[in-house]
């Protein structure tokens, strides 16, 4: 097997001579390092910038960012603690780690928040010059934690950084203050130095982000080096480690978190259906940063439209849907449900929109920095009267594309709404991408109705496609087609309002039977049961990819034997499913919720779900999960 | 261009239409029909949209595209259309419940925005089609189903509301004077950004004779102002009153034998300046006495959707079409070979 193409040297970044004595540097397979500061102390472009040179590396990777909803919280207390947890190897790996094996905490709120997360052993670097008695007290320790045994079995390294990133700018006129503010730079330079990260891409990173303000440029290249140059000098850190490159299969991959995806997939899909894109929505949080995304690409022809509240921004897609559009809505749980009854209008119209909703925890505002699923049985019954809409949910940040492009294809193809759900884990984790051929991308074209559909000259806005049951999408502009839709049932055929009770059955039924036809364009569930001879099924959909394939590498690496599979479809299913459900013994389903895919599983199959169930904000852990398959497994015999 | 002839017949649609027999509905629908013959335009490039309530049957009446969307959203729905669709002349119709209760939100975001958009709104000052219950713009104290002792919350002035959302485009008009409706439809038609049009509709069910005053020939002339831009403001009979302006600032209505015709305030419907526009729109009483209609407001400023058309080419302009393949690849990526 051919290595990797693009090897990156490692090259310290320049600095003034030093006489260091070469280190030790010790292999490792994986690494997990967790970023942990107040919210101001910039712990997520940390995070982001070690993961983009681990990503240039050549590792595969894996993120989760963690932070409060506040802005900034009182500094230095323990609502205010924001974190960036990496997990890098040189073998594909499928989570941001269960637990850190270094953490990085720049002050005591951070320090307590974590530590119970790093097993004994851990390396733990701290920042002393935070822990001044105010500090301390404020998030209540009542004595110096590094000091009275409570680090006792960790590999500490007590390192001033904020007074040695003062010292190192100290030539450079920087007001204290500025210069303390680099230290998160400092602590980049040294973790870049301890894993042998490359580090032209975050000098480069650094140039251009503050090209305006030439001082602070220099203020963070200046931390940034000496950060790395402390490693190779302390005699604290005696070995540096290197995680090789992890060897994908080939292609041109780049870093992708999931809402970067999903406004690239929304973004491929406009071009691959040659329709327009119209993204209308509300600022809200996980979701916002696809707005922002979505916004950036004015060349592309995309028109974002930030509207007064969320029921206008479902609005406005859905108007320019009619004007033939590909009209999105993108936003999180609690604007789902104010968005319910302009859906419900989408099914009564049958015209293409594609939902978004970037689950958060809830009930009401919830916890909106924090990942759930819970919001299924929204998505599929939140609405008044029979209003069946279809629903897909990726399972990882770069699966984010592919999935936006297929509720574009369901959306476009059966002339309805369609419901993607991601969640928080997603939207801001991310991973390596192996960017698609454009090209191979699939064909979305869409053909709207240019002229009457019936003998008789005239145009029925209700009429069908045998196949697909779709109605003909006709656009205002349109010769000889004007036509009238609304809420009102309609007559089927001619569109007309009708009040005739066989009619609204006949209406009601052909919108389920179009929802469930949908079926039959997607492929079966797909089983990964590579034994044989598993008697347990575990099976999720969504963000809990990850944790459960992870979790189902380790069961079998133990020897048992257990099958694996993730639904992208959850209404209508993919061919199979009740066959696959049947076919094992037991099926486990970890969700993040209280069992929601397990209801409909039991309505829809009968088949009965062994639900594991939790909903802490956080994605599952890998050994949690392991856990919970290996006593399902155990639990037969 | 294709020569088009079309006469109010061809806005006809093949539908029945319900509203109740009398209902100023009747004449608005026939006075919009009448008038869009004259926008030049053909019917495909024609859309109305409207929300819930009696008068957002309107377009399945109307023989052009249209949407019966849901209650108050139709300002949304049609900001969305016009903003991707600057080619479209899109209407909105909606009345004093659908518009100014349950989507006032989307009615003054759509008037600060300036989507090129017509709002029709029918103001009956009660709920029709919920059978009878007082409406955002019921007088204090009406009795209703829902309000038997009386409402308590002062309604909204429609003119005042739009002027305070910062419409280019705020006028008046009466379901049963033909002409002027009319006349307001095309200045309304011809503005370019959000155009709002309170037309006042009678309901002849549930609160019949609630603009009798404007309508009765007895008392019709005394007590309507019709606006004219240029034009000193005055009315009455034999024009014997006129609107001035108050030492205070504020408008009042005084005797033009007494004050003089050169005190007259001459209406300046194109003033950047709403504060005068404001007044009139708030000169009558409770009891409508007396009435400004016609254009209050009609100033230019560019347009929401012609904005956005704007950075889209600008877009491309400076930075070229956009190249998926480039986008996706990004910056910061790296090539495996196995």
């Amino acid at each position: 097997m051919a290595g990797v193409l693009r090897r990156v040297v490692c090259q310290p970044p320049a600095r003034e001579g030093s006489e260091a004595v070469p280190k030790q540097v010790t292999q490792l397979d994986r690494v997990v390092i967790r970023f942990a500061g107040d919210s101001g102390d910039g712990m997520q472009l940390t995070g982001d910038r070690f993961t983009s040179e681990t990503a240039a590396f050549g590792n595969d990777l894996s993120t989760l960012p963690d932070f409060p909803a506040e802005i900034r919280a009182p500094a230095g207390t323990l609502p205010g603690v924001s974190s960036f947890q990496l997990h890098f190897a040189d073998h594909d790996i499928m989570t941001p780690g269960d637990a850190p094996d270094v953490l990085v905490a720049m002050n005591p709120a951070a320090l307590k928040a974590n530590l119970a997360d790093l097993p004994r052993g851990g390396d733990l670097i701290v920042d002393t010059d935070e822990f001044t008695r105010r500090n301390l007290q404020r998030v209540g320790y009542a004595a110096d934690p590094l000091e009275d045994g409570s680090v006792d079995g960790y590999r500490v390294h007590p390192i001033p950084l904020t007074s040695l990133t003062v010292d190192a700018l100290a030539g450079l006129g920087v007001p204290r203050k500025d210069a303390e503010r680099s230290k998160n730079m400092y602590a980049l330079g040294l973790l870049s130095w301890l894993y042998n990260r490359p580090t032209e891409g975050t000098i480069r990173f650094l140039e251009r982000k503050f090209a305006t303000r030439p001082e602070v440029m220099a203020a963070n290249l200046a931390a940034f080096r000496a950060g790395w140059n402390y490693g190779e000098t302390t005699e604290d850190f005696s070995v540096s480690y290197e995680v090789a490159p992890a060897t994908l299969p080939s292609g041109t991959y780049r870093n992708v978190s999931g809402n970067l995806a999903l406004a690239y997939g929304l973004l491929a899909a406009s071009r691959r259906g040659g329709l327009p894109l119209f993204l209308g929505s509300y600022p809200i949080t996980p979701a916002s940063d696809i707005l922002h995304e979505l916004s950036k690409h004015k060349r592309f022809g995309v028109r974002t439209f930030q509207a007064e509240d969320e029921i206008a921004g479902v609005g406005a897609a859905l108007g320019a849907a009619f004007g033939g559009a590909l009209g999105v809505t993108t936003t999180s749980g609690p604007g789902l449900a104010l968005k319910a009854e302009t859906v419900g209008l989408a099914v009564s119209l049958e015209l293409p929109l594609v939902v978004v909703d970037v689950q958060r925890s809830g009930p009401s505002t919830g916890m909106p920095t924090k990942t759930e699923q819970s919001d299924l049985l929204q998505a599929m019954f939140g609405r008044n009267g029979e209003a069946p809409v279809p629903i897909v949910a990726p399972r990882s940040p770069s699966d984010c594309f592919d999935v936006a492009l297929e509720a574009v294809r369901i959306a476009t193809a059966y002339r309805t709404p369609v419901l993607l759900l991601s969640d928080g884990y997603l939207a801001n984790g991310s991973e390596p991408w192996r960017i698609p051929d454009v090209e191979s991308l699939p064909d979305l074209h869409v053909e709207f109705a240019t002229e009457p559909n019936r003998d008789d000259g005239t145009f029925w806005p209700y009429l069908r496609d045998p196949d697909t049951l779709a109605r003909p999408w006709a656009v205002p502009g349109t010769p000889g087609l004007a036509h009238r839709i609304g809420g009102l049932e309609k007559a089927a055929g001619t569109g007309n309002i009708s009040y005739d009770p066989t009619n609204h059955d006949l209406m009601v039924r052909t919108r389920a039977a179009k929802v469930e036809g949908i079926a039959r364009s997607i492929p079966p569930l797909e089983v990964d049961d590579p034994s044989g001879r598993a008697r347990v099924l575990v099976l999720g959909w969504g963000s809990t990819y990850g944790p459960i394939g992870a979790a189902v590498r380790r069961v079998r690496a133990q020897g048992e034997a257990v099958a694996q599979a993730h639904l992208r479809h959850l209404n209508p299913f993919p061919p199979g499913t009740g066959e696959a459900l049947r076919r094992y013994e037991r099926v486990l389903l970890p969700e993040m919720n209280l069992g929601q895919l397990a209801l409909l599983l039991r309505a829809r199959y009968l088949v009965d779900i062994v639900s594991y169930n939790r909903v802490t904000g956080l994605p599952f852990k890998a050994e949690e999960l392991a856990g919970v398959i290996t006593d399902t497994v155990g639990s037969l015999d | 261009m294709t020569e088009l002839k079309l006469t109010a017949k061809d806005f006809k649609t093949d539908q029945e239409v319900r509203w109740c027999p009398g209902c100023g509905d009747y004449a608005i629908l026939a006075a919009v029909q009448s008038f869009l013959p004259e926008l030049g335009r053909a019917r495909e490039d024609i859309v109305v949209i409207s929300g819930i309530g009696c008068a957002s049957r309107f377009p399945y009446y109307v023989d052009t595209y249209g949407m019966h969307s849901i209650h108050g959203r139709a300002p949304a729905i049609a900001t969305g259309l016009a903003a991707s669709r600057p080619d479209l002349s899109v209407w909105v119709v909606t009345g004093d419940g659908d518009g100014l209760s349950i989507g006032g939100n989307h009615l003054i975001h759509a008037l600060r925005r300036n989507v090129n958009l017509t709002i029709l709104l029918f103001n009956n000052r009660i709920y029709g089609l919920t059978k009878g219950q007082y409406s955002p713009t019921s007088e204090l104290g009406k009795i209703t189903k829902s309000t038997p002792m009386g409402s308590l919350d002062a309604p909204f002035n429609p003119l005042s509301l739009a002027l305070g959302a910062e419409a280019t485009f705020v006028a008046r008009s009466i379901d049963s004077d033909r002409r002027h409706l009319t006349s307001v439809l095309r200045a309304a038609a011809q503005h370019e950004g959000a155009a709002f049009v309170e037309i006042y509709q009678n309901c002849n069910i549930f609160n019949d004779g609630a603009f009798e005053l404007l309508k009765d020939s007895g008392t019709r002339d005394d007590v309507t102002i019709r606006l004219e831009h240029g034009e000193p403001i005055r009315f009455g009979n034999d024009g014997q009153r006129g609107v001035v302006r108050s030492p205070g600032g504020s408008l009042r209505v005084a005797e033009v034998a007494e004050v003089g015709v050169d005190a007259l305030l001459v209406h300046d419907a194109h003033a950047d300046d709403p504060a005068v526009a404001f007044a009139l729109s708030r000169l009558a009483d409770a009891s409508l006495a007396p009435t400004p209609i016609g254009v209050f407001r009609a100033v230019h400023r560019p347009t929401y959707d012609g904005l956005m058309q704007t950075q889209l080419d600008a877009a491309v302009e400076t930075q070229g079409e956009g190249d998926l393949a480039a986008l996706i690849t990004g910056g910061d990526s790296w090539t495996v070979v196995n």
